[in-house]
């Protein structure tokens, strides 16, 4: 009973930061309505017992990434005043097209759902389980591949992430390192004759 | 004898082109005496055939001498059918082309186009013969339309003059639409008996009676009454039957030589040659020979009524010859195919003497060819008065001349038929027979008879034309006069072309005549208890009255029936027709595929469209590429949307 | 009325629609736009949690975090060149970048 109650409310929480993304003047609200809907389907999720991802969900959407986006945000100067034309003339086409595919997943879910138990209600399990368990039982040995895979990818993001952003000032003394150790005797030494100084 | 049939054909054409290629080397003299000699060659050995099939009975000779192709298995080849009736046809055809080719060297003299006319006259004659020869459809067909073309190039041989132009494709045009029911017939008898030969189609015709076509669904044809219809629309427009008689008179604008050879003796007659040729088809079609009867007749009729009102002295001759091509085509209709060949013979000769002392009579008067400017030419041109009063003679019929035997036989043929039609074919005949003596002695007495209307100056010139021209005109006049007595026994009441011609037992006219047959003179005699003779001295004298005796009487006529004159001046608005609905209608139409389908159409749409569409097809692809990335953004979710869309429907 | 699958289903489908009616609409301002791709992201993950939860199967919960990977990593790509963008233009109106059109 509970839980259903809880489910209703936080998705009304969640739809409603949604909307709230998608049509906030200020992109700071945007950022913030994000986080919103981020931190109460983090609850959803807790509703479904994946607590793990939920945890994830806020560690690093709401702690990283968001924070990443409230950043950028603040630090760019945008002029919002521009943006914001445009925006109802374009309105009725949004609203058809996702009309439609609104219509079509709700066909698919409605009635095109041969053999998943959709309406079925949840088996609830014992209070023993531990669902991060589960999955790390899973992920380092059926899915070791893909989670490899999976750091490989966040370190190529690093790296492309200081490429892009790096700026070089000039007149900067920087040490630089390559330079430093490709140094020979012969660049900084050099031999000299002289006839030795008398009074 | 091959040999012989061969030498006969290629005579003339090799002339031809000796004359024709290298006229200006060998000079006029040269010209005309190269093709004087292969056409006489041609004569001879005509004669020699004659005289081979007829006096020796040789059996005829159906060979082939060269196969072109074999498609299909229908062989197109070259070969030769010699037969009675070729062998007459062969002599008829030679001997005026020779007479002509002599004539021509007088009437031509002073022409600068020489060699030019030589050379095509000499290939008329290897096209005829090519076409009396044949032996299969394709070469009779070859034939037809190689005398059609060279009819065409000698009717414009004077091709500054704009009249010649005119006429000389009008003769092509209307021949086309014979031809081309000519080619569809054909093609009939090509599908129904699978074969080109003459000698297979023939042997198959029984069978080939028997069957139908549906040309539009629910409505079976006989094959034989479709082939033969489609035939003789071939012959309609090549022997000038109505309604594809217009191009004869216009052809006068050619030299009066051609004249006498192309549009009075050979190639007008090549349609009842060829309906002949084809008795055993028709033979099978009663509704054929009834459409060929009543056109025939009808022809015969209203094309003498024509030649009454006409002033220039070679219309007067070409309406004769429409007139009298109409007699031999109702001589075929009524089944009397040996009469209409005999008329047909006897007439090449009289039609022929009567162009050509039209010629010398327009020679004499400095080509002046208005008969209303002429009159009492009797004294200053001896000869051609005479050949040509002998000429017209024969022409109505006098009893005696060579017209005489073969006009009778005919009309009285008609008389005795049986099929719908003939009563009003007969009729036709007789009332044709008044005509004709009416209009050929209207011509006769303006033109030798009577005060002389002529100026002082043709006048100071008048002299009777050269030897070269008055010598055909009596080797010509001898025919006229008397080849219907020895021949009219056997060629028309006796067995004369055997096999050639196929008469079925019901229709065969002739024979039922040939018991009353006693012989010329007996025949003569019986001639005078029918009206014929009776209406052609009326029509003489009433020409005699009117013309000689009392002007002014033919005038009051003129202007009481004038409504009657309009129309027969106007030739009964034939011209006027073809020229108004026909020749506009389908500039017209021409314009309007011109412009809808042409420029429109083809150019616009599938040219031009085509070009234009990639065009705008790649204007529209263009704007895909805008370089907007929320427009890359929405292409990407629209085609989601519609590709789930599709597949969930379509699922 | 207790919860089903479906009810999952329809929040996550109603939440990836939103999501697209946001790209429509901002079509100009980038960082809305990239806040939209995440919401579309999180729809799909309750996608999949959802149906992990309801078949037994934690195959879907794997993906999820895999999910949550790539998209940490690919916002903070898209802002790097964002801000790159930024230096250069002055502006992060979308109808500005046009160089490439065709």
């Amino acid at each position: 009973m509970f839980t259903t109650f809880l489910f209703y409310a936080l998705s009304t929480v969640l739809l409603a930061a949604a909307v709230g993304v998608i049509t906030a003047r200020n992109p700071v609200y945007a950022a913030l309505f994000l986080i919103l809907a981020f931190v109460s389907s983090a609850v959803l999720w807790l509703l479904l017992e994946a607590e793990f991802l939920a945890i994830v969900l806020v560690l690093v959407y709401v702690g990283a990434v968001m924070v990443l986006f409230l950043f950028v945000v603040m630090m760019l100067d945008i002029n919002v005043t521009t943006l914001r034309e445009g925006f109802l003339r374009y309105a009725p086409v949004g609203a058809i097209v996702a009309g439609i595919i609104v219509l079509e997943l709700a066909y698919v879910i409605w009635f095109r759902s041969d053999g998943l138990p959709v309406g079925t209600q949840l088996v609830p399990r014992d209070a023993a389980y531990s669902s991060t368990e589960e999955l790390g039982k899973v992920l380092y040995t059926q899915y070791l591949y893909p989670f490899e895979l999976a750091g490989m990818l966040l370190l190529l993001a690093i790296v492309a992430a200081i490429l892009l952003t790096m700026r070089h000032r000039p007149g900067l003394k920087v040490q630089d390192v390559a330079e430093q150790v490709k140094v020979q005797r012969g660049d900084r030494i050099r031999m000299v004759k002289m006839k030795s100084e008398s009074e | 004898m091959e040999r012989i049939y061969l030498a006969v054909v290629l005579c003339p054409l090799i002339a031809a082109l000796v004359a024709g290629l290298f006229g200006r080397q060998i000079g006029r003299g040269g010209a005309h005496t190269v093709t004087i000699l292969g056409v006489g060659a041609s004569f001879a050995l005509s004669l020699l055939v004659l005289k081979d099939q007829w006096l020796d009975g040789a059996a005829a000779y159906n060979g082939t001498v060269y196969t072109w192709a074999v498609v299909d298995g229908v062989t197109m080849n070259v070969g030769f059918l010699v037969d009675r009736l070729t062998a007459l046809m062969m002599v008829v055809v030679t001997s005026v082309s020779l007479m002509v080719h002599i004539y021509t060297i007088g009437y031509m003299h002073d022409d600068p186009g020489y060699q030019r006319f030589f050379s095509y006259i000499s290939l008329f004659t290897f096209a005829m013969l090519t076409l009396v020869m044949a032996n299969n459809f394709l070469q009779l067909f070859f034939g037809w339309e190689a005398v059609g073309l060279v009819s065409y190039l000698l009717i414009g041989f004077w091709y500054t003059r704009p009249t010649a132009i005119v006429a000389n494709l009008k003769a092509f045009l209307v021949n086309r639409v014979g031809d081309f029911g000519f080619l569809l017939g054909i093609a009939l008898i090509l599908m129904a008996t699978g074969s080109l030969d003459y000698a297979t189609v023939f042997a198959r015709a029984p069978e080939m009676s028997t069957q139908t076509i549906e040309l539009w669904s629910g409505a079976p044809w006989s094959v034989m009454t479709v082939a033969c219809l489609l035939l003789f629309v071939g012959a309609m427009g090549k022997s000038a039957q109505m309604p594809l008689h217009v191009w004869l008179p216009d052809s006068m604008e050619g030299p009066t030589p051609i004249s006498a050879l192309i549009h009075a003796a050979t190639m007008v007659t090549a349609g009842v040659f060829m309906v002949a040729r084809m008795s055993p088809l028709f033979e099978y079609s009663e509704t054929a020979l009834s459409v060929v009867l009543v056109i025939g007749a009808t022809t015969a009729l209203f094309t003498g009524f024509l030649g009454v009102v006409q002033n220039d002295i070679k219309r007067v001759v070409a309406y004769s010859t429409l007139s009298q091509l109409g007699y031999m085509t109702a001589a075929l209709g009524a089944s009397a195919y040996a009469a209409g060949v005999f008329h047909l013979m006897t007439h090449a000769f009289f039609k022929a003497l009567l162009f050509l002392a039209a010629g010398s009579v327009i020679v004499a008067m400095h080509h002046e060819q208005d008969i209303r400017k002429m009159g009492g030419l009797r004294k200053y041109l001896p000869i051609t008065w005479l050949t040509c009063l002998i000429g017209t003679l024969s022409l109505i019929g006098f009893p005696g001349f060579a017209g005489f035997f073969s006009k009778d036989a005919l009309i009285e043929a008609v008389g005795h038929a049986q099929r719908a039609g003939a009563t009003y074919a007969w009729w036709c005949l007789l009332i044709g027979v008044f005509v004709t003596a009416l209009y050929s002695f209207r011509m006769y007495f303006l033109v030798f008879h009577g005060p002389e209307r002529l100026d002082a100056e043709t006048k100071a010139h008048l002299h009777e034309s050269p030897w070269v021209i008055t010598l055909p005109l009596v080797l010509l006049a001898i025919p006229s006069a008397i080849i219907g007595w020895p021949t009219i026994a056997p060629v028309v009441f006796g067995d004369y072309f055997g096999s050639a011609i196929m008469v079925r037992e019901g229709n065969d006219v002739l024979r039922e005549l040939a018991g009353e047959f006693h012989g010329p003179w007996a025949y003569i005699l019986h001639a005078f208890s029918a009206p014929v003779p009776y209406l052609a001295f009326a029509g003489a004298l009433t020409a005699w009255y009117l013309y000689l005796r009392n002007p002014s009487l033919a005038e009051v006529i003129r202007l009481r029936a004038s409504w009657l004159h309009t129309l027969l001046i106007n030739k009964y608005y034939f011209d006027d027709f073809n020229d108004k609905v026909l020749a506009r209608g389908s500039r017209g139409l021409g314009n309007l595929f011109w412009q809808l389908g042409d420029v429109l159409v083809i150019d616009g749409g599938l040219v031009n469209g085509s070009a234009k569409l990639v065009g705008w097809a790649a204007q529209v692809s263009r704007q895909l590429q805008s370089g907007y990335l929320y427009h890359y953004a929405f292409a990407m979710i629209i085609g989601l949307a519609v590709l789930v869309g599709w597949l969930l429907l379509g699922a | 009325m207790m919860v089903t699958l479906s009810h999952y289903l329809t929040l996550s489908a109603l939440l990836f629609t939103i999501s697209i009616a946001g790209i429509f609409l901002n079509r100009k301002n980038v960082i809305v736009l990239l806040m939209c791709v995440e919401l579309l992201l999180l729809a799909v993950n309750f996608n999949f949690i959802a149906f992990s939860r309801y078949l037994d199967d934690p195959a879907g919960q794997v993906f999820v975090f895999f999910i949550l990977t790539v998209a940490a990593a690919e916002s903070a790509i898209g802002l790097a060149i964002l801000v790159v963008l930024f230096r250069g233009r002055r502006s992060i109106n979308v109808q500005e970048l046009d160089v490439l059109k065709g």
